[in-house]
């Protein structure tokens, strides 16, 4: 008897919600508005979606209707990668330690 | 590429997603953490682009539209200022979710190029994936939509509720759930779509009863529900990366919603259920004015504060609305100059979102460790002299832990009212977003500050 893969993909989720919830409680509070902003940038992972809509696509049409969805995914999944990992980063240089010398 | 290592790929930028959060354990390791997360990403693109091996016309859009993208995504994220950072991160959220319900739209049309069977004989589990992550997507995306909407004023912040209300959220529920049913018998287009558009529609519905000071508990909301809806993509495309980036995000969001509701001593669906403000009117407004309240100005705050020993910062969301965090660091300095020890306080909800009030204290260059949360800080209250509360209400009111009629009663609360003097500085005595007078205006040791929050705390510095 084979196992069906979606039960794998189904274990891997799981797995991931108890991975994301310990690795999320030890999260310092102060960082909790630069947690938000990375994990949106992460979830725009879902552009390699998009990008195998948009590049997989009937190669008679650039612009079908369903690659068209996928370009305008793919805008909208970068916007958020790089404005959310910038924004990040940006946040995160500001978090100094108080200098020993003062 | 082989499936197999095209898989491993998408394992190995999973991982890196889950140090990258893994680093924001500490401010000293985040740095690198999100290191990780925008190499994950470059990872999870480029393999995903080499494996379709389609480099004519539509790759060098693909290009086009990622440095378009990212060209607006990078000016907003240098451009933005860090008080409009809650605003900011809900539309984030939106562009998650609007961007998931296109993936869908596009894997529901060509369902071939993602092996999910053909238009009219798509695999029924595939869906199910995609129709639950295209009604969770556009549910975030219009639900942040109204937050944003609300965050930034253009909406008004008071809940917005009529009768039947829950009602009518609980019969599009269940038509959405039907909806998903008929679709998967009928792989009718025309369902599709109306699942899609009532999912909209959820969406606006559920944000618009939330005040704003509940806004903290609806942006983790929302944060989790982009993660469940990448996620339920994820399972349509059969990706690993987004699988386990959608669980993190999703388990992110929920677990910050938790925190954001514990602060407030309230249940999640008491919150979702609509807000306070709505309904707890008539209790509040009977007692104000007659009280006898002492105020003072800038030279009295400067007076005591520079004769205090140690001070604590109690900064809320009008010191975010004023802008004030500048001008707080410049009058921190000062006292320090003076001899004074000075932390900072921080309660759970203070602000607009999670940690709202650490990124503002930041920005001002307060080193972070002098910043404390409520546990760490809370005894401190009885040994310093002043306590600074700035744009801060409902979080120290000592009502929430004698008066069990009063509706934030349990809330845990900053015991400001322990130190010898209490600053407060406010526009007015008008009650906070709950509703409900502070019993801490009219107490002995307090000394309202009538202004402006920056204002008055420039002033104060001149007089220092």
């Amino acid at each position: 008897m084979e196992i069906d893969p979606f039960i794998f993909r189904l274990s891997i989720f799981i797995l991931s919600i108890f991975v994301g919830y310990y690795v999320v409680w030890s999260v310092t509070p102060s960082l909790h508005t630069p947690l938000m902003s990375v994990t949106n940038a992460i979830s725009s992972v879902i552009i390699v979606g998009a990008i195998i809509a948009s590049l997989a696509g009937n190669s008679n049409e650039v612009f079908d209707t369903a690659s068209i969805f996928g370009y305008l995914a793919i805008i909208l999944a970068a916007v958020n990668i790089f404005g959310g990992f910038l924004v990040t980063q940006r946040m995160l240089a500001m978090y100094k330690k108080k200098k020993k010398d003062k | 590429m082989s499936a197999n290592l095209l898989a491993i790929f998408y394992l190995v930028s999973g991982v890196l997603f889950i140090l990258a959060l893994r680093g924001l354990s500490s401010p000293e390791t985040s740095r690198q953490g999100n290191l990780y997360g925008i190499i994950g990403m470059i990872i999870a693109i480029s393999v995903t682009i080499i494996s379709v091996g389609n480099f004519s016309i539509e790759f060098v859009y693909l290009i086009v539209f990622l440095i378009v993208g990212g060209t607006i995504g990078g000016f907003i994220a240098f451009k933005i200022p860090m008080t409009a950072m809650p605003e900011l991160v809900a539309g984030f959220h939106s562009l998650v979710g609007l961007a998931a319900v296109f993936v869908a739209i596009s894997a529901f049309l060509n369902p071939e190029i993602f092996n999910l069977g053909y238009p009219g004989d798509i695999k029924i589990a595939s869906l199910v994936e995609m129709s639950l992550g295209a009604a969770i997507g556009a549910i975030t995306f219009t639900g942040s939509i109204i937050a944003f909407l609300k965050l930034r004023g253009i909406m008004s912040g008071s809940p917005i509720t009529f009768p039947g209300q829950h009602f009518l959220n609980l019969v599009l529920g269940i038509l959405l759930v039907g909806l998903i049913y008929f679709l998967c018998k009928t792989q009718s287009e025309n369902l599709f779509w109306s699942l899609i558009f009532i999912s909209f529609v959820v969406g606006i519905l559920l944000i618009i009863p939330i005040g704003g000071a509940d806004m903290p508990v609806v942006i983790s909301m929302l944060n989790s529900y982009s993660g469940w809806a990448a996620a339920g993509i994820g399972f349509t495309l059969e990706n690993t990366a987004l699988i386990i980036t959608g669980a993190l995000v999703g388990s992110s969001g929920a677990i910050l919603s938790y925190i954001m509701c514990k602060g407030m001593n309230r249940s999640f669906f008491n919150v979702i259920l609509g807000g306070w403000g709505a309904t707890d009117d008539t209790s509040s407004k009977k007692s104000s004015e007659q009280k006898p309240v002492k105020s003072g100005n800038a030279d009295d705050a400067a007076f005591l504060m520079k004769n205090a020993s140690s001070v604590i910062i109690v900064p809320g969301y009008g010191m975010a609305v004023a802008q004030a965090q500048h001008a707080l660091k410049e009058m921190v300095d000062s006292l320090k100059k003076n001899g004074v020890k000075v932390s900072y306080a921080i309660h759970p909800v203070a602000g607009r979102m999670p940690g709202h009030m650490n990124v503002l204290l930041a920005e001002a260059n307060v080193p972070y460790d002098e910043v404390f949360e409520l546990e760490d800080i809370n005894n401190d209250f009885a040994n310093c002299d002043v306590a600074y509360v700035i744009g801060a209400n409902d979080v120290t009111n000592p009502v929430a832990k004698t008066d069990p009629q009063s509706p934030i009663y349990g809330m845990p609360i900053l015991d400001v009212e322990k130190s010898k003097s209490v600053l407060f500085v406010k526009r007015s005595l008008s009650p906070g977003y709950a509703g409900i007078d502070n019993d801490l205006f009219y107490r002995e040791n307090t000394l309202m500050l009538f202004a402006d929050a920056k204002k008055m705390t420039e002033e104060i510095t001149k007089s220092l």
